[in-house]
């Protein structure tokens, strides 16, 4: 019932990346392209998303649990660090190149395109290196 | 380049922030593209399986869109393969580091006012105007 559920809901989610036009790179660098023949749609996902997201979660997060799960895994974290902000600059040099995003790619790959397969590919493959000098990092300065 | 699309793009938000609300209420998780698909990337979470099933749901999303309206979803690469390599490496150490993508700090995250997220949205927002501008104006990749 649970993966059902989680398909479910994977499937809304991927269907308003496609419908709104997340999943097609030249959308998003349509959106970026500020100096070139702008489409503003993109800012229609973001606000729709947010505001939708806002409001429901109200609801939602009233319940003392989630329907699934004993509790509701909210990110604690509160401090703007270095890694925040260089992350984000990282994130935003590569979506501004390659026009993806990781929620938009991974829709993407249903559409069978080489490309998307590509990125994501090139984006695991990052997400996994990163992870295993962030550890081996981590390691050294345990052991000092 | 694209044709502007105010109401897909909008009904296309809604069902992107109803995704959040849903998993929020039903499994009390963050609909972050970036945390959801880090715990199937070695080494696996333990509760990797609701995680790739989400992932199922969302890959097939584009099938569904071809079944019911009949034409391919809308995809266009206005990049090279280079780019599409170097922009998932930047992408993929990016995301780790911020712990967010735009779906899990610009979506989930702003609903929330994280300051965070805030701070990760408004940061990426601005990288990728200006990235986009050096190398559609600037240097041509």
């Amino acid at each position: 019932m649970k993966l059902v559920s989680a398909f479910l809901i994977g499937l809304v989610f991927g269907t308003g990346i496609v419908l709104s036009g997340m999943a097609n790179p030249a959308k998003v660098i349509g959106f970026f392209d500020v100096a070139g023949s702008w489409d503003p749609s993109l800012i229609f996902v973001m606000l729709a998303a947010m505001l939708t997201a806002m409001i429901g979660y109200r609801f939602v997060l009233r319940n003392s649990r989630p329907v699934f799960e004993r509790e509701f895994n909210l990110p604690g974290n509160k401090v703007i660090d270095a890694p925040l902000v260089l992350g984000s600059t990282a994130f935003g040099i590569g979506w501004g190149i390659s026009g993806f995003c990781p929620g938009g790619a991974i829709p993407a790959l249903g559409t069978g395109r080489i490309e998307a397969f590509i990125f994501v590919a090139a984006m695991m493959t990052g997400i996994l290196v990163t992870r295993t000098f962030r550890n081996m990092r981590a390691q050294q300065l345990r052991a000092a | 380049m694209t044709e502007f699309t105010p109401i897909e793009s909008t009904i296309g938000g809604i069902l992107i922030g109803l995704a959040a609300v849903l998993l929020m209420g039903l499994h009390g998780r963050i609909a972050g593209m970036t945390g959801i698909l880090g715990g199937i990337i070695p080494p696996l979470a333990s509760d990797w399986a609701w995680r790739a099933a989400f992932l199922a749901g969302a890959i097939l999303a584009p099938v569904g869109y071809m079944v019911v309206t009949g034409t391919p979803a809308p995809f266009d690469v206005p990049a090279s393969t280079l780019g599409m390599i170097v922009g998932g490496l930047i992408v993929g150490a990016g995301v780790t580091y911020s712990s967010g993508c735009t779906s899990g700090h610009g979506v989930c995250g702003m609903a929330r006012l994280s300051r965070r997220s805030i701070a990760a949205t408004a940061v990426f927002m601005v990288t990728t105007f200006v990235t986009v501008y050096v190398v559609r104006h600037v240097i041509i990749l």
